[in-house]
């Protein structure tokens, strides 16, 4: 049976051809219907919409500020959405908090562990469920842990204490207690991101028996391979809309990569050809640890050129953020060499990076870029308070720095009542301009722009983009970082592609294959030879 | 100075008012509970504030009693701002304070012979010097091990209680200490503060303590260091982004925090008394609320240890002539805290209900800047 009905496709009304099955449909075990969810200049979640049957595991994909866990935090009753609906095993719910999500059924693991270290395994388990009364019963606390425990596969003692635990057990103590507390929906966020492969193997173990015993099991990721690995179905997730929900056998590693970073649709940015001049700015071999031992940055190597814009494209996680504080001075590397110009600036720290001719627009305005509840002028100095004509490296010339600030706020339309205003009383687009007026006051011969438009509504990114095209225009290498891979495909002249710490690919800004893209962000060589890779 | 400062002068003019606001209605508000305990204690409450006004006021000889006992208020009370503007809670004051009496005292009761213009200054930064030291090895703990510096200074204050008392009870075979008084010699005339009222007690305490503050807001508002304490005070990720030593900030300003009280016992100790005795003076307590009051601004902590040494002095005068036990002004000090903390938290719960109705993203960013003067939240 052919049925039509009027519904959602993307951000439009349409009408939709679905073909009925004469089978009664399986039960949903959590449907969430058109989901808005608008944080001040964001929008999170612009109607999503997620249908998970019982007992299967299902894959929510999406890059990094696609919306997955805003979704899922407001599926857990952390956030309330603005609009939308949520079904839980047919019946429309709506969440105040978690404790309610946790009634009706549904546990979260959290990327970060919820644990307190000092607590045995067993305590840490019955935590929030130990009933009404003063006193606990341990034992038979400690028993039940064990039985669920075994039920599952989930080899761990009961009397440990959590600090002492390889993180991947801490993960079974988490998802332990999400069994303890009777949920049979399990929503697992990015479950492997602090994980070994042999752990990972474990993991999935556990929930193929979850999902065996009837258990339903939500699965974030942004990694291919686990979708592949692991789910039955799966819904693509793509700048806070749904753009797609597969059976997980019948599609194509391509076609997720595909939906995932999307095609078309972007800003478009005004700017001519790049003429890339002279190298700015070289790293060579750089290595440094990371959590857990593995390392961050595994012997990277990159260049840039004056007058180019070179986008790093990767998943979260895969060493970008080390790569910019490292080249920032925030780290000293374990071994390479990053040359600034003809000068190595290795080991320098980042005042003296500053003066030599490097500048930085950091990810996070409000905890690196600026200090909130310092006036404009005072953020003004931050970074430059040692170098003149702020200061000598003694005194600070708060007149000239005043002076210098309000000019700055003129030529960057920094909209705020005047330099003495708070930083934290300006919106985030005029702080990020801030920020920028103060990073190119210096006339740098290399701008690390990290996630330079988070955040910020349209005409705050375009005013950014063109600033950012300007400076390359006048001759300056510029290093772009930025989880959304449009911003990165629109800016760049150049693309690199991170992935554990090197880089495994390499673009010109003309043309992209998307796909191709896609599959090296994941850690997928297209075609099984190695495409473009440069040294 | 271009036209820039009418204007900074202006948004800076309506920040100090609502903080000069906040202390005066905290201090009201002490002074009405206050009123009340005095009126359970069977006294009556007009009378006593105005026997305390009179004893604290009432004469030259008052006045200079009540400046006097402002000293180290003033004293202590820095120490605390430095120390609060890097974002250490410095509760190890009195130890400070008792290091640096301690080395003025010996110094000043060897009876060297040398001019007061020598002998004078040397003795007080002998006990900035001592109580510097004393703080920054918390400083040192913290920026190395992370170990908490309430912890550690409060530690720090038993340790320097029991030196104190080694010394002058045991050290008199070598040190100028008189075992059976339990206190450092008498300072020779020369090595004394000044008198600077005549017919009072007022030494020259007074001066050094305002100067002590004028240089304080000078380092804290125009100096590299003091934007470095600053910015490592209020946020250490833009602190590291901006290449500015976390560590070597946060010792550095527990040195000079550690310096400010030490200067406070050195002018205790050979300017009120002469000597040092084997009894903390109780200064370093009283002086987080001075900071807090003072809202960790050096001109805010001169005004808010006068008024505390107001209560101190006029003490005396309430319990004799009214009969109200001077421990009331005890209360009154931990009322100041109390009420600061309260309309602190008013801010808070505030910005929370306003967030709460809201229901968006979970910030905190400006939750402590309501009311009150970011950074000077007291984390009571």
């Amino acid at each position: 049976m052919v049925v039509l009905t009027r519904g959602r496709v993307g951000r439009r009304v349409a009408w939709i051809v679905t073909e009925q099955v004469e089978v009664p449909q399986p039960q949903m075990a959590v449907e969430m219907l058109g989901i808005v969810k608008r944080f001040p200049g964001v929008v999170a979640n612009a109607g999503v919409d997620l249908s998970v049957e019982r007992g299967e595991i299902h894959a929510l994909l999406g890059e990094n500020g696609a919306g997955k866990s805003t979704l899922m935090n407001i599926l857990m009753g952390l956030i309330h959405p603005d609009h939308g609906k949520i079904l839980v095993h047919g019946r429309d719910v709506r969440f105040h908090s978690p404790r309610d999500a946790v009634d009706a059924g549904l546990g979260m693991v959290h990327q970060h562990f919820m644990l307190i270290p000092r607590f045995s395994v067993t305590e840490n388990i019955i935590l929030g469920s130990e009933g009404p009364g003063a006193f606990i019963d341990r034992q038979a606390a400690e028993e039940r842990v064990a039985q669920t425990a075994a039920e599952y596969g989930l080899v761990v003692d009961p009397r440990a204490r959590v600090e002492d635990l390889p993180v991947g057990i801490q993960q079974r103590v988490e998802i332990l207690r999400v069994l303890y507390q009777d949920s049979n929906i399990l929503i697992l966020d990015e479950p492997t991101a602090l994980l070994t492969p042999q752990e990972v193997e474990d993991l999935y173990r556990v929930l193929n028996a979850l999902r065996d015993a009837g258990r339903t099991v939500i699965f974030i990721t942004h990694k291919l391979r686990e979708v592949a690995a692991i789910s039955d179905r799966v819904t693509v997730i793509r700048r806070g809309m749904t753009v797609g929900t597969r059976v997980t056998a019948d599609t194509t590693a391509a076609e997720l990569a595909e939906l995932m970073v999307g095609r078309g649709v972007s800003l478009r940015v005004d700017r001519t050809r790049a003429h890339p001049g002279e190298v700015a700015l070289q790293a060579f071999d750089l290595t440094m640890k990371g959590r857990g031992g593995v390392n961050a940055l595994d012997g990277l190597s990159l260049s840039v050129r004056k007058g180019e814009i070179v986008g790093i494209a990767g998943v979260e996680g895969n060493g970008q953020t080390e790569l910019v504080e490292t080249l920032a001075g925030l780290h000293i590397p374990e071994s390479g060499t990053i040359l600034l110009g003809e000068m190595d600036i290795t080991r320098d720290d980042p005042v003296e990076r500053r003066r030599k001719g490097l500048s930085y627009i950091p990810e996070d305005r409000h905890h690196r870029g600026l200090v909130l509840p310092f006036s404009l002028t005072e953020n003004m100095l931050l970074g430059n308070s040692e170098i003149p004509p702020f200061g000598d490296g003694r005194r600070i010339d708060y007149a000239k720095t005043e002076e210098i600030t309000r000019e700055l706020m003129e030529r960057f339309d920094v909209r705020a009542p005047g330099p003495e205003t708070s930083a934290g009383a300006l919106s985030g687009g005029n702080q990020q301009k801030l920020i920028i007026a103060r990073e190119l006051f210096r006339e740098p011969a290399v701008l690390l722009a990290v996630q330079p438009t988070r955040g910020l509504d349209v005409g705050a990114i375009e005013f950014v983009h063109s600033r950012i095209v300007a400076e390359r225009d006048k001759g300056r290498g510029v290093l772009l970082l930025s989880f959304d891979l449009d911003e990165t495909l629109d800016l760049s002249d150049r693309i690199l592609v991170i992935y554990h710490g090197k880089i495994v690919g390499e673009f010109s800004g003309e043309r992209v294959d998307r796909a191709e893209l896609g599959l090296l962000m994941g850690g997928r060589v297209p075609h099984g030879d190695r495409v473009g890779i440069t040294t | 100075m271009g036209t820039g400062w009418a204007s900074q002068h202006n948004a800076a003019w309506r920040s100090t008012a609502v903080t000069v606001g906040t202390s005066i209605l905290a201090v009201t508000i002490a002074l009405l509970a206050g009123a009340v305990f005095i009126a359970v204690s069977g006294h009556d409450p007009i009378e006593s504030y105005r026997a305390l006004w009179n004893g604290a006021f009432g004469s030259r000889r008052a006045v200079g009693e009540t400046l006097a006992a402002s000293v180290p208020y003033i004293f202590g009370g820095l120490s605390f701002a430095i120390a609060y503007r890097a974002g250490m809670f410095n509760i190890g004051i009195e130890g400070q304070m008792v290091m640096g009496g301690l080395a003025a005292g010996l110094f000043a009761g060897w009876d060297l012979g040398l001019p007061a213009v020598v002998y004078v200054p040397t003795s007080m930064a002998l006990a900035l010097l001592a109580g510097g030291l004393w703080g920054s090895i918390a400083g040192v703990l913290k920026a190395a091990t992370g170990a908490h510096e309430v912890i550690t200074t409060i530690m720090l204050n038993y340790l320097a209680f029991r030196l104190l008392s080694f010394t002058v009870l045991e050290t008199d075979k070598h040190l100028p200490v008189d075992p059976q008084l339990q206190a450092t010699h008498m300072a020779p005339p020369e090595a004394r503060l000044p008198i600077i009222l005549s017919g009072t007690r007022l030494h020259a305490g007074l001066i050094v303590g305002i100067l002590a503050a004028i240089l304080l807001w000078y380092l804290l508002f125009r100096t590299t260091f003091g934007y470095n304490v600053r910015t490592v005070g209020l946020s250490r990720g833009a602190a590291a982004y901006a290449g500015i030593r976390w560590g070597s900030t946060v010792v550095a300003a527990m040195f000079v925090s550690g310096g400010m009280a030490g200067l406070g016992g050195g002018s205790e100790t050979i300017g009120l008394l002469g000597q040092q005795y084997n009894s903390p003076q109780g200064y370093g307590f009283t002086s987080i609320a001075v900071g807090l009051v003072g809202r960790n601004h050096p001109i805010g902590v001169i005004a808010a240890a006068l008024v505390f040494g107001v209560l101190r002095s006029g003490s005396n005068a309430m319990q004799n002539q009214v009969g109200t036990s001077r421990e009331i002004v005890l209360v009154l000090q931990g009322l100041v805290i109390l009420a600061i903390a309260g309309l602190a938290a008013s801010g808070r719960i505030k910005a929370w209900w306003a967030r709460r109705r809201r229901t968006t993203m979970p910030t905190d960013e400006f939750s402590n800047t309501i009311g009150v003067e970011p950074g000077v939240t007291p984390e009571l």
